[in-house]
């Protein structure tokens, strides 16, 4: 027993970083300063997509599509838990940060995986997680930070996991938590929160990055004597979702933080008349202020499920003969667009479908402003089938932008559809709030379809589509490009990590690892080698969608769960 | 039968000996989560001869009896309430209990040797991530998690069919008192997920 007993207290000790598990590398520790953030090295990976315009873009070109068949792994680290391991390794000279469900973060030396400190959140006994997964840490100064499922925004000493402060954002009972990567923006911390299914009331807010003092809170459904107030009706506002689960992107130019949005709910439309803003929409806050400084709703009284959570990406794009300071956002409703950012308004320039999608009738093409057809659209009692299903032409896995080819690059999926029944339900806080007959979810493949996953580039210039590869399964694979020419993503139910050619879309290596892959990669380097680095771990949504197209087919696919972080690196 | 019930969940004196360890070794305050959810009723666990309340809908609060829960309906949720204080014990969303009337004859030896008037008991809480909503499979006897779609045998110790959830969903033990269904003990293992990870 004694031996037994000193064995669990040693582990409980390294777990809580105590002592040191494998001896780090010591060094010094580079503060993130605002301008690094601003201009971050090309050897860093300092953010949730790499730079404030959420690119997902490494500059290295180390590795190319001449080398990249000499991709090996050079060290791993398993992370104990199950579901969805979905952060970004981020780097910041040598110091490497993850973070895995359950609210652990991990502190690592980049180049020889050692472990410098591991934080775990005590979380709540009877936690409800929904999403248990979390996307990744926010660096600043001296200090990383962390947004966790129980609502909690957490500061801790990037050199020793230290707690240096832990707010309460919010009360997890209600079903409000966290699962994004804090936006770090002139010192401040910003997040928001999850709980759509929840029936919460969702908002973007910032912190002091010191103290945690919170300096604003914006709710993205607006409050009696806002405006847009009045496209919600009766009480509906108070539960009417429209979370935030997605890292913003940021513009320093015109000092806004732009935000992805996720739907009305309950789900059905008819719950909850009105055009329901800002659900389904971007958003641009103030950076010092919170305030609303312009919006634009892909598409209103969401019934669908489509959240429309991911942030566009910022870019320049060229449109009969001119330059648009743009917003770039393949949706979830299956539509690409392409918005302009002013200072006090989003402006839409362009829509266009990138999968089949059967709902939309008409595009307005001077607001963006969509038709439906009704036949597609689920209310209470009605069993409605639509495509792309609930998942859409593309979740969450973010989309990436390679300024030396000029494409971004879409992980998307096409030929599947959803079938739902309306069924109105009461809101209960902290409980499943769908409005739908649950046992009556469908998910469904077209006919003769032979690929779900798709791996697609577009030139936005042209607003043409350049290639495509495609996946049998779903894929849920975010996406790395590299100025070495490449693209990575994992996403498949095979385990695979792959390398594509940035230009061509030839595929030029893959990898099986452990478990499926939905983590963001990154690139980094540390004495001047060039590293890949990416999470293996399924769960969440993917393996949702997994199970429907199980059923569906009637087969059982394996994917197993179990986080693993692979870094690779060219060798001979 | 019971292989996968936890070992854990009945052993205070180890959980005690490790708190203590632990609290010990790392210098601080002694903290043991059981002894303070005792100390509060609302949130400590069902007990021998709790009654079970409706957790939600226009019955709420209200003491259930067989005929509440007749047979081929969906599982009722429900809380359990102290008999002598009448206090719920709401506190913790890991009190919530399903129950649900089967066929005497269809359950597993285990199951029927918990059951009280062909109503069985359960934690409503999945093993996997802690959702607590479910589906009903009539035919089957079974219910299915919709956050990540684990299937669990009502019939067999809630043992796992389907999904991700790592083991089943700990019993509650029954009986009729008064005509209305008690606790004849605590749950058969930890009830909730677990955080793992280290």
């Amino acid at each position: 027993m004694r031996s037994v007993r000193t064995l669990s207290i040693l582990t409980a000790a390294l777990a809580l970083g105590l002592l040191p598990a494998v001896p780090a590398a010591q060094g010094p520790y580079s503060p993130v300063t605002d301008s690094r953030l601003l201009n971050p090295e090309p050897q860093n990976w300092l953010m949730y997509r790499g730079n404030y315009s959420g690119w997902g873009y490494s500059p290295l070109d180390q590795i190319t599509p001449q080398n990249v068949k000499k991709l090996q792994p050079v060290w791993t680290l398993s992370s104990g838990v199950a579901e969805g391991h979905q952060s970004p390794p981020m780097v910041n000279d040598g110091f490497m940060f993850i973070t895995t469900p359950q609210g652990q973060v991990i502190a690592l030396d980049a180049k020889t995986g050692a472990i410098r400190w591991r934080y775990k959140k005590d979380l709540p006994e009877d936690l409800l997680q929904l999403h248990p997964t979390n996307r990744g840490v926010g660096l600043y100064e001296d200090k990383v930070y962390v947004a966790t499922v129980d609502a909690h925004l957490v500061a801790l000493d990037a050199k020793t996991g230290k707690v240096i402060w832990d707010t309460a954002v919010d009360d997890w009972k209600k079903g409000y938590y966290m699962t994004l990567a804090p936006l770090i923006a002139k010192g401040k911390v910003l997040v928001g929160t999850s709980g759509g299914e929840l029936g919460v009331r969702g908002y973007v807010a910032a912190f002091d990055a010191r103290d945690g003092r919170e300096l604003w809170r914006t709710y993205t459904i607006p409050g009696p004597g806002e405006p847009g107030h009045d496209t919600w009706q009766g009480d509906s506002w108070k539960t009417g979702g429209v979370s935030v689960w997605i890292t913003g992107h940021y513009d320093p130019q015109l000092n806004l933080t732009y935000w992805g949005t996720g739907n009305a709910a309950p789900w059905p439309g008819d719950m909850h008349p009105g055009d329901n803003l800002y659900s389904s929409s971007v958003i641009a806050l103030d950076t010092d202020t919170g305030k609303i400084r312009g919006h634009h709703q892909y598409h209103w009284n969401d019934s669908w499920d489509w959240d429309e959570v991911s942030t566009p990406l910022l870019l320049d794009v060229q449109r009969s003969g001119r330059a648009i300071k743009a917003l770039v956002h393949p949706g979830r409703n299956g539509y690409l667009w392409l918005l302009e950012r002013k200072a006090d308004a989003i402006g839409f320039i362009d829509a266009k479908p990138f999968v089949r999608q059967e709902v939309f009738t008409a595009i307005d093409q001077k607001t963006g402003r969509p038709s439906y057809d009704p036949e597609r659209k689920p209310t209470a009692g009605k069993t409605v089938t639509f495509c792309p299903g609930l998942w859409g032409g593309k979740d969450w896995p973010p989309a990436a932008y390679n300024p030396k080819t000029g494409l971004l690059y879409i992980p998307a999926n096409e030929n599947h559809c959803s079938t739902l029944e309306g069924l109105a339900t009461p809101y209960e806080a902290g409980k499943l709030y769908l409005g739908v007959d649950r046992p009556k979810i469908k998910l469904s493949v077209r006919d003769g379809a032979a690929h779900i996953g798709e791996l697609q580039a577009w030139d936005m210039n042209s607003g043409q589509k350049v290639w495509t590869h495609t996946f049998r399964w779903q894929n849920w694979g975010p996406v790395l490009t590299t100025g070495g020419g490449l693209v990575f993503l994992g996403g498949t139910n095979d385990r695979k990590f792959r390398a594509f050619d940035a230009k061509t879309g030839a595929m030029l290596w893959e990898f099986t690892t452990n478990s499926g892959i939905t983590g963001v990669p990154s690139s980094y380097m540390v004495d001047g080698v060039q590293y890949i680095a990416v999470q293996s771990g399924w769960g969440v949504d993917a393996q949702r969608m997994q199970a429907r197209l199980d059923t569906f087919f009637g087969t059982k696919t394996d994917v197993p769960q179990g986080g693993v972080l692979w870094v690779f690196a060219v060798k001979d | 039968m019971g292989a996968d019930r936890d070992a854990c969940s009945a052993a205070p004196s180890r959980r005690t000996v490790l708190t203590l360890a632990l609290g010990l070794t790392l210098g601080l305050p002694l903290l043991d989560v059981a002894a303070a959810q005792d100390a509060d009723p609302k949130a400590a666990r069902p007990r021998e001869g709790d009654r079970l309340v409706f957790a939600s809908g226009s019955r709420k609060g209200r003491v259930i009896a067989p005929a509440d829960a007749p047979p081929g309906e969906p599982p009722l949720t429900a809380y359990p309430m102290d008999p002598v204080t009448s206090v719920v014990r709401d506190g913790s969303r890991l009190n919530q209990v399903l129950l649900a009337r089967l066929e005497p004859e269809e359950l597993g030896e285990e199951t029927r040797g918990r059951a009280a008037a062909g109503i069985v008991a359960y934690s409503a809480v999945c093993t996997h991530t802690g959702c607590d909503s479910w589906e009903w499979q009539p035919a089957s006897k079974t219910i299915t998690c919709p956050c990540h779609f684990s299937v669990f045998d009502l019939k067999d110790s809630a043992r796992v069919l389907d999904g991700p959830a790592p083991r089943r969903l700990p019993a509650l033990p029954l009986r009729v008192v008064e005509g209305v269904l008690a606790a004849a003990g605590g749950f058969s293992g930890r009830v909730g997920f677990q955080q793992g990870g280290g």
